[in-house]
């Protein structure tokens, strides 16, 4: 194959992508559970970010990240010091790992992604079902698979607070009948097409449980969550605070320059 | 203070070239809302090269640290995320006051004689502005920079015999690369302002020579002149007149603005994308990409050709021609009235499927070709296409034929009497 040719072929391939990407879902369609993931609440992000550097930052990097603007969720530089780092690292510090991008990619098949700004990414959403939505899967190379992010490469490392969930699944054989028990069912719900014009309905159900009830388990996803999303964007609370500010500002700004166009146009006929 | 004016104009013609320019600039007094994005887009290109300027002082364009130093700005540097989004949200505000503005000349017809020149003059910012935004989208190295710009550089390794040594010589590189990076930095940053500079001065003293049009289409320099004020008729002197009216539109505009900068920056993804904030990586391609917004219309026409003899470049054509055809504007409108306020039914009509034509298209260009789904296998000819593909190439037929036909319809159509004054 020419370049040329090549160029062409990526040409019409990236034109298509479009097509692809829906195809490539398979039509299969998910319905995902709201997150209740509130921005202002900082005693939330205070938990979340437990959570974070305890079960996530053994993998995952935050190397945008520095400890000490953990001070802006109300956490004091000791606290920050005591509980969240290691004792060689400095609170001035971004939020690295020793594992090494290599090591991850020969244990995990792909590199751990930074996480820093992964909420802006995927949204708090998807987030919060992600975490929701690992199951048992023996034929995965973790032994996890997930409803959110199929064959997934990442175990569940909150495994011990959740338990196991095993997957549910329901065959249909029409699209209408296939709806209906999606509708019924409660949680994250995936509908595909299955083999022979078939639907399946995929849901999870509780297979051993963990240290937490389902209730605690979704409070403590919410709060890494809300953690994540604030970690993706520090400055956002300080944005909305001052577009008040500045709206306000302009809002005066508006009446004087309207008065004054309005003194000068008088004599306009 | 007079003395030092009069030092500067005895060697500089600073008072008369302020007078010609504005000061003494006699506008006709019935500018309505949509005269206001003139000055809107001199205030978002003035914006644009300032907190450009602060930007470059912290990006660093390399491909190894320019996606780290985005971020560094957001979080490192005091206001940098205030800077950064007041730059990405110009970027698109550019393109919205920049297409109302021409839609303006569309409805009251100021690209017609004697404003050609201003016309030709505003489609080359036009022009340069796609450039600017093309260069620019590719500095903060995410995926959709990255394959973006793969996208449009291979629009030109599409072009028969030399289109592949064209890619390689515009990226200066096999693959969109480092110095593909450093090159755009720099066309970003330096080439193209220095140019896009230069044509706003040309359109803007095209435009002072010949005067504004005005929503009635009259010309106010060949009526009478007022006795008392040796104005025409219905001219006023753009300043203050005009100085304290665009004050009230700045500030308006700036509300509309803030509002996305403080509130809503992404904008649901339309000015910042969601896959931006992964970091290029030239071994995965992104399942979804589509250009910013400003582009998708001409982005619908290009998939809605199909290839041809083996050949994408097609699409590459109609697409380069549904840009090159607002040249043309001046000298296809035979009218007999300049304002959409005189003109018959036909001028309105074909506007509003141009209007149509363009929205539809621009939305068509964001979805997935699947968006609407397939025609039945029953159907003849369209059977199992995308319905989606069919409305793109129907509207990019309308698209043109609205410039096509124009000499036509404009002539035949029924005009309504211009009035001597203009009406309020």
């Amino acid at each position: 194959m020419t370049t040329m040719s090549r160029a062409t072929a990526l040409l019409a391939a990236l034109l298509l992508a479009a097509a692809g990407a829906a195809s490539a879902a398979g039509g299969a369609d998910i319905r995902l559970e709201a997150s209740p993931v509130n921005r202002l609440d900082l005693a939330s992000q205070q938990r979340g970010v437990r959570t974070f550097v305890n079960y996530c930052l053994n993998c995952h990097t935050a190397k945008y990240m520095r400890y000490n603007r953990l001070t802006e969720l109300g956490l004091t530089e000791a606290q920050i010091r005591d509980s969240l780092m290691f004792a060689t690292t400095k609170i001035g510090d971004t939020m690295t790992v020793a594992m090494t991008p290599a090591d991850g990619k020969a244990w995990f098949g792909v590199t751990p992604p930074d996480l820093s700004v992964e909420a802006r990414v995927r949204g708090v959403d998807w987030l919060y079902n992600y975490f929701l939505g690992f199951y048992r899967d023996d034929a995965a190379p973790s032994g996890w698979n997930n409803l959110v992010f199929p064959n997934v490469a990442m175990p569940h490392v909150l495994a011990e607070l959740s338990g196991a969930n095993r997957l549910v699944t329901a065959e249909f054989k029409s699209h209408e009948e296939a709806q209906a028990a999606a509708l019924a069912a409660k949680g994250i719900v995936v509908l595909a097409p299955g083999k022979n014009h078939t639907y399946v309905v995929k849901t999870l159900a509780v297979d051993t449980p963990g240290a937490l009830t389902p209730v605690e388990y979704r409070a403590t996803v919410a709060d890494l969550v809300n953690y994540l999303d604030y970690m993706s964007e520090p400055a956002k609370n300080k944005r909305l605070r001052l577009g008040l500010i500045v709206l306000l500002y302009l809002g005066v700004l508006f009446v004087f320059a309207y008065w004054l166009k309005r003194e000068y146009w008088k004599d306009v006929h | 203070m007079q003395k030092l004016l009069t030092w500067i104009d005895d060697r500089f013609p600073l008072t008369a070239l302020w007078e010609s320019q504005w000061g003494k600039y006699v506008a006709p007094k019935n500018f309505n809302f949509w005269y206001y994005f003139g000055s809107l887009a001199a205030l978002v290109l003035v914006m644009q090269i300032v907190t450009g300027i602060f930007l470059t002082m912290s990006y660093k364009p390399d491909a190894a640290r320019a996606f780290d130093s985005v971020e560094y700005i957001m979080r490192d540097l005091p206001w940098g995320w205030l800077i950064r989004y007041m730059h990405s949200t110009g970027a698109s505000m550019f393109f919205v006051v920049v297409y109302l503005h021409m839609f303006r000349a569309l409805m009251y017809g100021s690209y017609r004689k004697p404003r050609e020149l201003t016309w030709i003059f505003g489609c080359l910012i036009y022009l340069c502005l796609m450039a600017e935004a093309f260069f620019g989208y590719l500095l903060p190295w995410g995926q959709m920079s990255y394959w973006g710009a793969q996208v449009i550089v291979n629009l030109f390794s599409a072009v028969p015999v030399i289109g592949e040594d064209l890619g390689i010589w515009i990226r200066g590189d096999y693959t969109i690369s480092d110095i593909t990076l450093n090159r755009f930095f720099a066309f970003h940053v330096v080439g193209v302002p220095l140019v896009l500079i230069g044509i706003v001065a040309a359109h803007l003293m095209a435009l002072h020579e010949t005067g504004s049009n005005n929503p009635d289409g009259i010309e106010i320099k060949k009526q009478p002149k007022d006795p008392a004020t040796g104005l025409p008729l219905d001219g006023i002197n753009s300043h203050p007149y005009y100085s304290v009216k665009d004050i009230v539109g700045v500030v308006v505009f700036l509300a509309v603005f803030s509002v996305v900068v403080f509130f809503v920056p992404d904008m649901g993804g339309y000015f910042l994308e969601a896959n931006n904030f992964i970091p290029a990586d030239p071994l995965k391609t992104p399942e979804h990409i589509a250009p910013v917004w400003y582009f998708t219309p001409f982005y619908a026409m290009l998939r809605a050709v199909p290839s041809f003899l083996g050949s994408q470049f097609w699409g590459v054509i109609v697409m380069g021609a549904a840009v090159m055809i607002l040249f043309a504007l001046p000298w296809l409108d035979r009218g007999a009235v300049k304002s959409i306020r005189y003109r018959g039914g036909l001028y309105k009509s074909w506007l509003a499927v141009f209007v149509v034509s363009f929205l539809l298209l621009g939305y068509l260009g964001v979805v997935p070709v699947t968006v609407w789904g397939q025609f039945p296998e029953s159907w003849p000819l369209l059977g199992t296409a995308d319905r989606a593909t069919v409305a793109a190439r129907v509207l990019t037929v309308a698209y043109f034929l609205f410039f096509l036909l124009m000499p036509w319809y404009t002539a035949r159509d029924r005009t309504k009497p211009v009035p001597d004054r203009v009406t309020g």
